[in-house]
């Protein structure tokens, strides 16, 4: 029986690879995204300075080969900076997500399995956090908190529970339902462990596609919180902050608004090319 | 309809009362005591202790919540702003036309331009323009509106000299803001359309209309894209609420004087009453646009109008949750 059970597992996700295997461009992200997450953890390896590392006498220097984007106002190289940008983002985008996903995905399944007023008093009330724009949402709760990286992380991350609340409920609900379910309960597994066990399990396919497309999501709204004064405050690098902070120069000196800017959006293209093709690889249904 | 409208509108008023608390729950619980913000450090005890009385400060949770409450539904009241001691309403409505113009503009332009460009890249499958307005829509999706801005502003204003690049004075002023909050928007609406019009192009009808001799043309726009459209509306409605949360950051770029602008100001002296004024205005307006949305298609599509007119209420407001939670 577990023998049994195994194989089936194996198989499916060998199925799924086969799949996400056809579909280059989502190899392509992948390669990439674990590029970006390689050079986050290994920063300190990558770069030949140190992020707040000011050399005023070389402040306002182009792309050479010895500062590969340029220095900033203060000679720090923008290079570097920007790996260092990158590690923040990635460290608050999965925190929050993380964050999202676990509150909303515990709501959205208890909700889907319980049902009734449970349910109905659980998905009304997000539907009035829903009614809020998430940004907007992460603004007026980051104000409220103040700055840092881990308020910051909270924001976005309760901004976000709606959503998984939503998904994971949605296919919970077409979970909780079938035969297995229904002898879970014949032998006499207590409800809980039957979530645990079966129903967040099996909703894993639309938990992975959407966590994906959120952590693209949350660096956007990280930077965006970061530029408006929220969010991460210097020195820490990060993405949005060195835009806003390189506003004062955009009249003389390109390098310092346009680089970040870049490194955000190749990070958003990475992890939306992704989601979709895990979406395309996880539930072949949507493709046909 | 009107019923349905009526029943819509009635439902806005709990959300809306959710969405008071949820703001001002947040700001209740913010760290930081109002009256120092207005008074600065250096205020004794017995100062402090005066204004939080004259706010109201010195209350009970609930009975605060239940002033604001009816504050705004009294005479609309938002609270006065801690550090300009006006209104929070009447910055609001100052600020708001510009930034609510930005928002129609920029959704009015990505649907003009998304729509034919989804529906071509459609007709088109496989082809180069399909090919290269599906990576297009790729880049444009994950760009940063604000950074788009400053990119811009550095091209059209500071190396071209061609556009002006802060405030909104005359309608030069309204192009590069008015692009560059719209270039997501354009992205996902071609993006929706695309994938839409493929999936009904392969229908049996469009078969039929073709073996009856119809025009390519008119089969295109009169029978596929009329049923291709409702999943793009239903993304406008999404769009509209991301441009409303990205004209917050991005009017700071072009220092548009609008909600954004307003906000941010608020947010660096912690002036709570303007922040929470602002996020309630602006989820109000949305379920407006929601609602409008939302009767819109009923009259685009009747499969949906026919829902809303059946007889048994119980039934058909079961049908419209169900389609709700189809959304996503």
């Amino acid at each position: 029986m577990i023998d049994n059970c195994q194989m089936k597992k194996m198989n499916q996700s060998k199925e799924v690879w086969q799949r996400l295997r056809k579909n280059k461009l989502t190899i392509l992200g992948l390669i990439l995204a674990l590029l970006l997450v390689f050079s986050a953890i290994f920063a300190p390896f990558i770069c030949r300075y140190e992020y707040e590392d000011q050399d005023l006498r070389n402040a306002f220097q182009y792309p050479s080969f010895k500062h590969l984007l340029g220095t900033d106002n203060y000679g720090r190289d923008i290079f570097t900076r920007i790996i260092y940008g990158g590690r923040t983002s990635l460290l608050i985008a999965l925190i929050a997500v993380s964050l999202g996903l676990i509150v909303g995905g515990l709501l959205g399944a208890f909700a889907a399995y319980y049902g009734g007023i449970f349910e109905n008093v659980i998905m009304r009330g997000l539907d009035i956090v829903m009614a809020i724009p998430s940004l907007l949402l992460a603004v007026a709760i980051s104000a409220a908190l103040g700055v840092g990286m881990l308020n910051c992380a909270i924001a976005i991350g309760i901004a976000t529970v709606p959503m998984f609340a939503r998904v994971i409920r949605a296919s919970a609900l077409s979970i909780k339902d079938q035969e297995y379910i229904e002898a879970a309960h014949a032998c006499g597994v207590g409800n809980v462990k039957i979530i645990f066990k079966h129903v967040i399990p099996n909703s894993l396919a639309p938990i992975i596609v959407q966590g994906t497309l959120k952590i693209g999501e949350a660096i956007l709204q990280i930077a965006s919180l970061s530029f408006i004064g929220l969010g991460v405050q210097p020195p820490t690098p990060e993405w949005g902050s060195m835009l806003a902070f390189g506003r004062e120069f955009i009249r003389d000196f390109w390098p310092i608004v346009t680089f970040p800017g870049i490194a955000i959006m190749i990070t958003l293209i990475v992890f939306n090319v992704l989601g979709d093709g895990l979406r395309d690889a996880l539930d072949p249904r949507l493709k046909q | 309809m009107i019923k349905y409208i009526l029943r819509r509108l009635l439902v806005m008023i709990p959300v809306l009362l959710g969405v008071v608390f949820i703001i001002f729950t947040i700001n209740y619980f913010s760290p930081g005591d109002p009256a120092l913000i207005i008074l600065g450090s250096e205020a004794t005890q017995a100062q402090i202790d005066q204004l939080h009385a004259d706010l109201g400060l010195d209350l009970p949770f609930f009975v605060q919540f239940f002033n604001y409450i009816k504050g705004i539904v009294t005479h609309l009241d938002l609270g006065t702003s801690y550090i300009t001691k006006t209104e929070v309403r009447s910055d609001i409505l100052a600020r708001f036309p510009s930034t609510f113009k930005l928002a129609i503009l920029s959704t009015a332009l990505a649907t003009l331009i998304g729509i034919p460009l989804g529906v071509i890249a459609a007709t088109k499958q496989t082809t180069l323009f399909d090919y290269a307005s599906t990576f297009l829509a790729l880049i444009g999706a994950s760009m940063p509106s604000f950074w788009l801005g400053l990119m811009l502003i550095i091209l059209f204003s500071l190396n071209l000299g061609l556009l002006p690049a802060s405030g909104l004075a005359t309608w030069r002023h309204w192009i590069l803001p008015t692009v560059a909050i719209s270039v997501v928007p354009i992205a996902n609406i071609t993006r929706t359309t695309r994938s839409s019009m493929l999936e009904v192009i392969r229908q049996d009808y469009i078969r039929t209309a073709r073996s009856k001799g119809l025009k390519e043309r008119k089969i295109i726009t009169k029978h596929a894209l009329a049923n291709a459209i409702i999943p793009v509306i239903t993304i406008i409605g999404i769009l509209l609420a991301f441009t409303m949360g990205g004209l917050i950051v991005l009017e700071t770029v072009f220092s548009v004087p609008g909600m954004g602008t307003l906000m941010k100001k608020a947010i660096s002296y912690k002036d709570y009453p303007t922040i929470q004024g602002c996020v309630l205005f602006i989820a109000l307006i949305m379920s407006v646009m929601n609602l409008l949305i939302d009767i819109l298609y009923a009259f685009i599509d009747p499969r949906i109008k026919s829902q809303y007119v059946k007889r048994n209420p119980k039934n058909s407001s079961k049908k419209i949750e169900n389609r709700g939670d189809n959304d996503d």
